[in-house]
């Protein structure tokens, strides 16, 4: 047997190259990834329309509003097609939402659109900023309080978790208003930044703090940075709760896993183990954790954005909702749902650069 | 007893009948699951904490009129405005002279309604579609769990505030508006269960003599499904507080003058830098009851898992 | 026997605490092994996986092990703490587990993870724990080692992956390996190969070889000496081809509960258990005779 090692054949290296059948069934994947994104569509509308259309008792009156002429109202009567049959109107609602066709806002007299994208990007510089410090944190954490179960560690880790879980996001601002901003005075208050520093940097991607280090207005960044941290702070707090949670569960699944064992039994040191193997094997259930969380940063920002009048989407939304502007509610929800149903399709796309058993799955 | 040898300093008496691990009859085996389980509850002193604080919970719900007097959370007294903490008004006053610490205890029965509608709405109806969807298979499956999976996708809050906002503001509405998003994961769950079980022999055996199917779903495997979706609920109820809590906070819940913790918190914001007992206060409660519901749940599923 | 033996364990006991009192999962076992193969047999539960587990140190916590002496070679087991033990483990002892679906990382090609082995061990490059990994698994006569290095565990048969655990245990060059059911989860076509690259493994490399299976028939043929747990305990010590002489009452009722070929019988007897067998034994010495 060891004279097939003496003649040892020079075998190159072989690369995996994609093979037809292999192609044939990523093809497979992004098509069946595809219909279920459609489909998740299709139904958002649908509750989208059954809601602006179905539930309000006049739906022209919801869109006018009651002090409008009968002239305005029969017009726009005439425009959402108010007599045609429902499955006529939700054809064309469809049809107009897919080319950006949201309506107009009551309050700002823009299209509702065009005011999302001058609000979006606020809400995202929040929103990255929270998740990198709930991620960056919560993972470790998640990990140190596995590996330490039913340790100190671990019961501090759980109950640190447990009551960011239980906070309700905008009591917390409020509390981190009074003692950092208020009483402390550590950071700055409600707002994206001074009004004295207002309009010096040009809007590039719209996150100040990346415009302004653009820009090179080192004040302005600062000024921004002094205006983010507290609200991104809260959120990534909020955020690394429910990450370090997932984690520490996931990770107590893979370390009870044969292969732990294994791993322990040849002699790698608890590092490797825990750090390498047991963790290479979570990213998939971990990544969909993340997305969620961002998801739901996003959604939360109608709280958040509220407490600390950060000019955003949830701003926007919850001004729109106070003053009865359907269109605009719509509009956001329809936006933040757009926005769930890419953050599932994009973890759905990164499993199989992460887990080799996802790259051939059926 | 036979595994008298291999165990030493085995409990004796009625300690020892409950935690026999070969019990003789079907009720020693289930009283001595539920005692094993008091046990890991009794054991994990964190959820023994959030048992206190839902069982006072539901105690000062129900007998909100033995805490606090029922007056003085609804009538104003504008001349008592956001007076701070005294003898007689423990949490102070708010911004109409009434006393929050009868508004905060008061509260709590709009908290426990929307709670006790929302599980009442949401467990059947996840039930009634993962039960079929896992029992059957095939197309029904695959058309419950798309529709499932569908609401699934949608942005919890968002939608609940969209719905809320077209349904009108209003306590009933929160429920629906909550009702509708929260549903899906109790029929994954259910349908995960019931997969589970699905070809289990004493399922089987049950079909074969000749029990129907309701029968079948009804007396077997919802019994047995049932602890899972407790535990998953209990979970959730922090979950939804604090969703109630934030339509609340949004003018989407209660309408004044009924307490509502979230709409008092809201209320309160503008007296923040001054009077901070009137905002805050209210959002400690939805605070500790949510903790509450957490640590008891955390606990559960600690209990479960190590069993499973 | 002459030459000292490479692992000696006196009076070993595993508890594990309850609700219902203290779990004695094995007690009262002691043996010791040479450059040879002694099998463990038992039913599930008998405790004989714990014991592989407890030599190497991998009792979970709140399991406890104790012995009045468990010695590998000059090593003092006894005293050992998680970092003492790491050092042997993979090193002087290893251990080849049920089913390679399960025992090996899914995420981490398998060549990576004998050659992390060998990295570990001897503070090696990759590069060379990678010419060592394919020589290595070039010596369990895999085929195309390349091709196979760069497999994920799921891309790979079960013969195949029992074989690269047994390299990836043996790389480091221990002198005892805990082969823990080997086959069980295999086909019976690939079984007797994967035994006998193991079997070539031992008796080249000198090692001793502790294989713990339930199956009788199989370590009888395969093993020099064998030894029959029961509740946690060692019940029956002998040389395997004098396993017939057997003479614990356990012992007899499983020889003659296995079916023969050429030996027709209306029907098996069924194994009678004797409450007595529970009972405390005193802590006899399995050596090599």
């Amino acid at each position: 047997m060891s004279a097939s090692g003496a003649a040892a054949r020079p075998s190159p290296v072989r690369r995996p190259f994609p093979t037809a059948a292999g192609v044939a069934s990523a093809l497979r994947r992004i098509a069946r990834l595809l219909g279920s994104v459609a489909l998740t569509f299709l139904g958002l509308t649908l509750v989208t329309f059954f809601i602006g259309r179905v539930i309000p008792i006049d739906p022209v009156l919801a869109i006018v509003g009651d002090k409008a002429s009968k002239a305005t109202y029969d017009k726009v009567a005439e425009q959402i097609g108010i007599n045609l049959p429902l499955p006529v109107q939700y054809w064309r609602y469809l049809m107009r939402v897919l080319h950006g066709d949201f309506g107009t806002s009551i309050i700002t007299a823009h299209p509702v659109l065009q005011d999302m994208a001058h609000v979006f990007p606020a809400t995202m510089e929040l929103a990255v900023v929270a998740l990198l410090v709930g991620t960056l944190l919560g993972v470790p954490l998640g990990v140190l309080a596995a590996t330490n179960r039913g340790r100190w560690p671990d019961q501090a880790i759980r109950f640190g978790s447990l009551l960011g879980y239980s906070m309700p996001v905008f009591w917390l601002g409020l509390v981190g208003l009074l003692l950092f901003y208020a009483r402390l005075g550590w950071v700055d208050g409600p707002g994206r930044i001074d009004v004295s520093f207002d309009d010096i940097v040009t809007p590039i991607t719209g996150m100040i703090t990346i415009d302004s280090l653009i820009a090179g207005e080192y004040d302005v960044f600062w000024n921004a940075l002094g205006h983010l941290i507290l609200p991104a702070s809260i959120l990534g707090y909020l955020s690394m709760a429910y990450i370090a949670r997932m984690t520490r569960s996931f990770m107590l699944g893979q370390l009870r896993q044969e292969y732990v064992l294994a791993t322990r039994a040849k002699g790698m040191p608890p590092f490797r183990v825990v750090w390498v193997h047991a963790l290479g094997n979570i990213w998939v259930p971990l990544i969909t954790v993340i997305a969620l969380t961002f998801g739901s940063l996003l959604e939360g920002a109608v709280l958040t954005e509220t407490v600390f009048a950060w000019p955003g989407l949830g701003l926007y939304m919850k001004n729109s909702l106070f003053n009865a502007d359907l269109n605009a509610v719509l509009g956001g929800t329809l936006v933040i749902g757009v926005v769930y149903i890419f953050l599932n399709m994009l973890s759905d796309v990164i499993y199989p650069l992460v887990d080799p058993r996802a790259r051939e799955r059926r | 007893m036979s595994a008298t040898n291999l165990r030493i300093g085995a409990p004796t008496g009625w300690r020892g009948w409950l935690l026999d691990s070969a019990p003789a009859s079907r009720n020693q085996a289930r009283l001595g699951r539920w005692y094993r389980a008091w046990l890991g509850l009794r054991r994990n002193g964190l959820a023994m904490t959030g048992l206190v604080i839902v069982l006072a919970l539901v105690f000062v719900a129900l007998f909100a009129p033995l805490f606090a007097n029922h007056a003085a959370a609804y009538t104003q007294t504008l001349t008592d405005r956001l007076q701070p903490m005294s003898w007689a008004h423990p949490f102070g006053t708010d911004e109409l002279g009434r006393d929050i610490y009868a508004r905060v205890v008061f509260g709590s029965r709009t908290t426990l309604t929307i709670v006790a509608l929302v599980s009442l709405i949401v467990v059947p109806v996840g039930l009634a579609m993962g039960l079929p969807a896992g029992y059957f298979g095939g197309w029904i499956d695959a058309v419950l769990m798309r529709l499932t999976d569908i609401f699934l996708a949608f942005p919890r809050l968002v939608l609940a505030l969209a719905f809320a906002a077209a349904l009108g503001p209003g306590i009933e509405n929160a429920v629906i508006a909550i009702s509708l998003t929260a549903w899906p994961p109790y029929a994954r769950l259910a349908r995960a269960e019931t997969l589970t079980w699905r070809h289990a022999e004493f399922i089987e055996a049950a079909e074969l003599q000749g029990a129907s199917h309701l029968r079948i779903l009804f007396t077997q495997i919802v019994p047995l499904s049932m602890p899972s979706v407790i535990i998953r609920l209990t979970l959730d109820m922090a979950g939804i507080i604090l969703t109630a809590a934030g339509l609340g906070f949004l003018g989407l819940g209660a309408q004044p003058p009924s307490p509502e913790w979230g709409a008092m918190v809201s209320s309160g914001r503008q007296y923040l830098l001054d009077q901070w007992w009137v905002a805050t206060i209210p959002g400690l409660a939805i605070f500790v009851v949510s903790l509450g519901f957490n640590l008891l749940g955390d606990g559960l599923r600690d209990l479960s898992d190590s069993r499973g | 026997m002459t030459a000292p033996p490479l692992l000696e364990v006196r009076n070993l006991r595993v508890v594990y605490p309850g609700d219902d009192g203290d779990f004695r999962a094995v007690r009262n076992v002691s043996f010791s092994l040479g450059r040879e193969r002694l099998g463990i047999v038992g039913e599930s539960g008998s405790g004989k996986s714990t014991t592989g587990r407890a030599i190497m140190g991998l009792i979970p916590r709140p399991g406890r092990v104790e012995a009045d002496a468990m010695r590998l070679g000059d090593a003092d087991l006894t005293r050992l703490n998680e970092r003492g033990f790491r050092r042997l483990r993979g090193k002087r002892i290893a251990m080849v587990m049920q089913d390679p679906k399960f025992s090996l990382d899914p995420v981490m090609t398998v060549g990576k993870q004998v050659a992390e082995t060998h990295r570990y061990h001897f503070r090696s490059s990759w590069k060379a724990a990678r010419t060592a990994a394919l020589e290595m698994l070039e010596a369990v006569h895999i085929r195309d080692p390349e091709r196979v290095y760069a497999q994920y565990p799921h891309q790979i048969s079960g013969g195949m992956g029992q074989r690269v655990m047994i390299a990836m245990m043996l790389i480091a060059g221990p002198e005892i390996l805990i082969a823990d059911e080997p086959t069980s989860a295999l086909d019976v076509s690939v079984q007797q190969q994967v035994l006998a690259i193991m079997d070539e493994m031992v008796r080249s490399r000198g090692m001793g070889l502790i294989l713990i299976s339930h199956n009788l028939r199989l370590v009888s043929s395969f093993c020099d000496r064998v030894l029959v747990m029961y509740a946690g305990q060692i019940v029956e010590s002998c040389r395997a081809n004098r396993l017939h002489a057997a003479t614990h009452p356990y012992t007899r009722g499983l020889l003659t509960a296995l079916p023969e070929l050429g030996n027709r019988r209306a029907e098996l007897p069924q194994l009678r258990r004797d409450p007595e067998w529970l009972a405390d034994l005193p802590a006899q010495v399995g050596t090599a005779p």
